[in-house]
C-alpha cells in the first residue's frame, strides 16, 4: 500500500452558480500552455480544453432554458484511464490525483478510449503559439509534444509551489490559499477547490450539501470532483403542472 | 467424398515446384502492382510518422478507428492456419493436406501485417520498446501488466513464433527437394536451411512428431489471441458497445470465419494463378464450404447474442450507440452491407454442393465474408466510441483521411506481396503432405476384400 497523503485535492462543482461565461476555460489555457484551438479544430472535434463548459437545452421551444454543466478531469480514485495504459503514464499519486507523466506516454490513446468523462486529450500536432504569445508560456508548466495526451492536472505546479512555501515557512497550508486557475478565475465562484482531508475546509463542508451527486456514479469510478445540482424550483413547477 | 487421384512422384514434384522454379510474366506484374500500393502505403506510414497523427480523422470521442479495425482483421485472418493446419491435422481431416501450408504462410504474414498497426497508430512510434517488450531497460519502470496493451505482444510474439515454427517444420522435406534440384548459391541456402534433412525413417519420425506437438501446442495460443485482443476492447468499462461478457468467444468464432474464407480466396487463386487443378480439387472446396457454414452459423448466432446483450438493460446510452450503428446513415448502409456479406448472401448459398464445388463462386462468396468482416470490427470499434456515454456534449463521428485508406489498403498489398514472394522461393502446396496422402490412400487386395495399404502409428 502506497503511504497516505495528508491531503486529498478535490473540487466542488456548484451548478447553481454557474452562469456558462467560459472563464474558467481561458484561464486554464493561459495557465497550463494548452495549445489554441481554432474553429477548424473545434470542427474536428479535436479542441483541448482541460476544462469545458458543456452546454445542454432544456425543455421545448419557447421555454428553452440553457443549463451548464463544467466538465474536467474527475480525478477518479479508481480511474479507468489508469490500468489501461501500457506505460504508466497516468497514474494515482497519494494526494487523490490523476497524474499525467508526459515523458512516459506514447500515445496509444487508450485512455481516453476508456474515460467516460472525455477529459483526456491527444496532440494531433506539434502545438504552435503565434510569436506575439510566446513570452505568455507559463514557465512552470511543460509544453507537450505532439503525439502524447494531456489533460487537467489540478494545477499541479501551484499545489506543489504552495505547499512546498508553506512547508519552507513552517506554517500549516491554509484552506482557500491554493487554488487552481479555473476557480481563481470563476466570477460567481462555482468552483470550489480544497483538501477533502481537511474536515474543515470549505471543499469538505460543500460536499456535503444535500444537493450532491457525482458525474456518472453508476460506473464506480468514485470521482474527486462533486457536483450541486441545480435547483430550479420553477422547472420543478412545470414538471409537475 | 474424395476423389482419387493417383500421381506419380515425379510429377508432383515437377507440378508444385513450378512456383519456384518457373518464371512466369503475371507474376512480376502482380509483384510489380502489389509492389506500388504497397509503397504508397509506406509513403504514407512516413508522412503520418513525421507530421503527426493529425493526418488521420480520428477526433476526440473516435480515438481509435481504420488502424485498430484492420489490426483485428488481420489478427482475425491469422486464425486461419492453425484451424485448417492444427485442428484438422489432429483430427484427421484428409481434405486438409494441399491447403495447410498457404494456410500456416498466410497466419504468419497477416500477423506481422497486424502487429504494425498498433505501432503506427501510436503517437510515438519510436517508443515501441518501451511497451512492445516487457523489460524495464532503464526507466525503473516495469510495464503495466494490468493493461491490454501488454497482453496483446504477448499474445501475437507467441503466436507468431509458434506459427513460424509450424512452418519452418512443414518445410523441411521440402527444402531438401529444392536443395536436391538446385545449384550453385540457391543450392548452398536451400542445404543449410533444411537442416540436413535426407529422409531418413528417424528424420520423418521426429518431423511428424513435432508436427503434432506443435499443432497441440499452439492450439491454446489460438483461443488466448483472438481472445485478448477482444479483451482490447472488453475490458473497456466505459464504452457500451465494447464490453459485452461473450466477446472473447464471439471475436474467436468471426476470426475463424474470416480467416477460412480468405484460404478459400487463396485456394481459388492458386489454382487460377498455378493451375494446380489436380490438387486444389472441388472436393476441398466443397469441405472448406461445409466448415464454413458451421463456423458462420456460430458465429451469427454470437453476434445475435452480442446485440441482444446489449439492448437488454435498456440503458439510453447503449440504445443511442444501437440505433446509431443500426439505422442512422451512413451507418445504416454499413450495417446492411455487413450482414448481406458476412453472412445472408454466402451462406445460403453455400448449402448447394453445385456451388460449394464452384471455384468461381466459393471465390467471390469467400471475398464478400472478408468486407462483412471488415465492417463487422469497424461497426464494434467506432460507433461504440463515437456514442461513449450519455454525455452528448461529447458525441462525434468519424471520416478516414485518404492516409488512413492508403496504410489499410497497403496492409492488403503487404500480405499478397509477401505471399507472392514466398511462392517464389518455397512450394505453396507441401510436396511431402501430397505424397503421404496418396500413400494412406493406397489399398491392397486381399483376397475379396481392399484394406489400407499403411497403418497409422498417431
Amino acid at each position: 500500500m502506497a503511504q497516505q497523503s495528508e491531503h486529498k485535492w478535490g473540487m466542488v462543482i456548484d451548478l447553481d452558480k454557474c452562469i456558462g461565461c467560459q472563464a474558467c476555460v481561458i484561464a486554464c489555457q493561459a495557465e497550463n500552455n494548452v495549445p489554441l484551438n481554432t474553429e477548424e479544430i473545434f470542427n474536428q472535434k479535436r479542441a483541448i480544453e482541460w476544462i469545458r463548459v458543456e452546454r445542454y437545452w432544456e425543455g421545448e421551444f419557447p421555454n428553452v432554458k440553457a443549463r451548464f454543466l463544467p466538465v474536467l478531469c474527475q480525478h477518479c480514485e479508481n480511474a479507468p484511464c489508469e490500468p489501461v495504459c501500457p506505460v504508466y503514464a497516468t497514474y494515482h499519486n497519494q494526494e487523490g490525483l490523476n497524474v499525467q507523466v508526459y515523458n512516459r506516454c506514447v500515445g496509444t490513446r487508450y485512455c481516453q478510449n476508456n474515460c467516460p468523462y472525455h477529459v483526456r486529450f491527444f496532440n494531433y500536432w506539434t502545438p504552435q503559439w503565434p510569436e506575439s504569445l510566446r513570452n505568455q508560456l507559463n514557465p512552470d508548466v511543460t509544453v507537450r509534444s505532439r503525439g502524447i495526451m494531456e489533460k487537467c492536472t489540478f494545477c499541479i505546479q501551484r499545489i506543489r509551489r504552495t505547499t512546498r512555501n508553506a512547508k519552507r515557512e513552517g506554517r500549516k497550508l491554509e484552506d482557500g490559499l491554493l487554488q487552481p486557475a479555473c476557480a481563481q478565475a470563476c466570477p460567481t465562484s462555482t468552483l470550489t477547490f480544497g483538501d477533502l482531508n481537511d474536515p474543515d475546509s470549505k471543499v469538505s463542508q460543500l460536499a456535503k450539501n444535500s444537493r450532491n451527486y457525482k458525474l456518472l456514479e453508476k460506473l464506480g469510478t468514485d470521482p474527486n470532483v462533486i457536483y450541486l445540482k441545480k435547483v430550479d424550483p420553477k422547472a420543478a413547477e412545470e414538471l409537475h403542472a | 467424398m474424395q476423389q482419387r487421384v493417383s500421381l506419380e512422384d515425379r510429377q508432383i514434384n515437377r507440378d508444385l515446384l513450378r512456383g519456384v522454379l518457373e518464371h512466369p510474366l503475371w507474376w512480376f506484374a502482380l509483384v510489380g502492382f502489389v509492389g506500388l500500393v504497397l509503397l504508397a502505403g509506406v509513403i504514407s506510414t512516413g508522412y503520418m510518422i513525421t507530421k503527426g497523427i493529425g493526418v488521420t480523422g480520428l477526433n476526440r470521442p473516435v480515438m481509435w478507428g481504420f488502424f485498430i479495425t484492420n489490426f483485428v482483421f488481420w489478427v482475425g485472418i491469422s486464425h486461419a492456419g492453425v484451424m485448417i493446419s492444427a485442428i484438422l491435422r489432429l483430427t484427421q481431416a484428409e481434405w486438409r493436406r494441399p491447403v495447410t501450408r498457404a494456410a500456416e504462410v498466410l497466419t504468419v504474414f497477416a500477423l506481422m501485417t497486424a502487429a504494425l498497426h498498433p505501432v503506427i497508430h501510436t503517437g510515438r512510434p519510436w517508443r515501441l520498446l518501451y511497451w512492445a517488450f516487457p523489460y524495464d531497460f532503464s526507466r525503473g519502470i516495469f510495464v503495466n501488466v494490468r493493461s491490454p496493451l501488454i497482453w496483446d505482444p504477448s499474445a501475437i510474439f507467441t503466436y507468431l513464433t509458434g506459427s513460424s515454427l509450424f512452418v519452418f517444420v512443414a518445410l523441411l522435406p521440402d527444402l531438401a527437394v529444392l536443395r536436391d534440384r538446385t545449384t550453385g548459391i540457391v543450392h548452398h541456402v536451400y542445404s543449410v536451411l533444411c537442416l540436413g534433412w535426407r529422409g531418413t525413417p528417424k528424420q520423418w519420425k521426429l518431423q511428424t512428431v513435432a508436427g503434432i506437438l506443435l499443432s497441440a501446442l499452439i492450439l491454446p495460443v489460438f483461443v488466448s489471441v483472438h481472445s485478448i485482443v477482444s479483451w482490447d476492447f472488453a475490458v473497456a468499462t466505459s464504452v457500451e458497445a465494447w464490453h459485452s461478457t461473450i466477446f472473447a468467444p464471439y471475436f474467436v468464432i468471426g476470426a475463424v470465419h474470416s480467416g477460412v474464407s480468405a484460404v478459400v480466396t487463396m485456394m481459388a487463386l492458386m489454382r487460377w494463378l498455378w493451375k494446380w487443378d489436380k490438387y486444389i480439387r472441388p472436393e476441398h472446396f466443397d469441405a472448406l464450404g461445409r466448415l464454413l457454414i458451421v463456423v458462420s452459423t456460430t458465429w451469427f448466432f454470437f453476434f445475435f447474442l452480442e446485440v441482444l446483450f446489449g439492448i437488454y438493460g435498456q440503458e439510453s446510452p447503449e440504445i443511442a450507440l444501437r440505433e446509431m450503428q443500426i439505422f442512422q446513415w451512413p451507418w445504416s448502409m454499413l450495417f446492411i452491407i455487413f450482414l448481406l456479406t458476412a453472412y445472408f448472401i454466402p451462406v445460403p448459398l453455400w448449402l448447394f454442393p453445385k456451388v460449394r464445388r464452384s471455384i468461381t463462386l466459393m471465390f467471390w462468396t469467400s471475398i464478400l465474408v472478408n468486407i462483412g468482416m471488415w465492417l463487422e470490427r469497424f461497426l464494434i470499434i467506432v460507433p461504440g466510441l463515437a456514442r461513449k456515454q450519455p454525455l452528448t456534449f461529447s458525441w462525434g463521428t468519424y471520416h478516414p483521411s485518404i492516409i488512413e485508406i492508403l496504410i489499410v489498403a497497403a496492409s492488403f498489398a503487404l500480405v499478397a506481396f509477401l505471399l507472392l514472394i514466398f511462392s517464389k522461393v518455397f512450394p505453396l502446396i507441401p510436396l511431402f503432405e501430397q505424397k503421404e496422402g496418396q500413400l494412406f490412400a493406397k489399398e491392397l487386395r486381399v483376397g475379396r476384400k481392399k484394406v489400407p495399404a499403411v497403418i497409422r502409428e498417431e
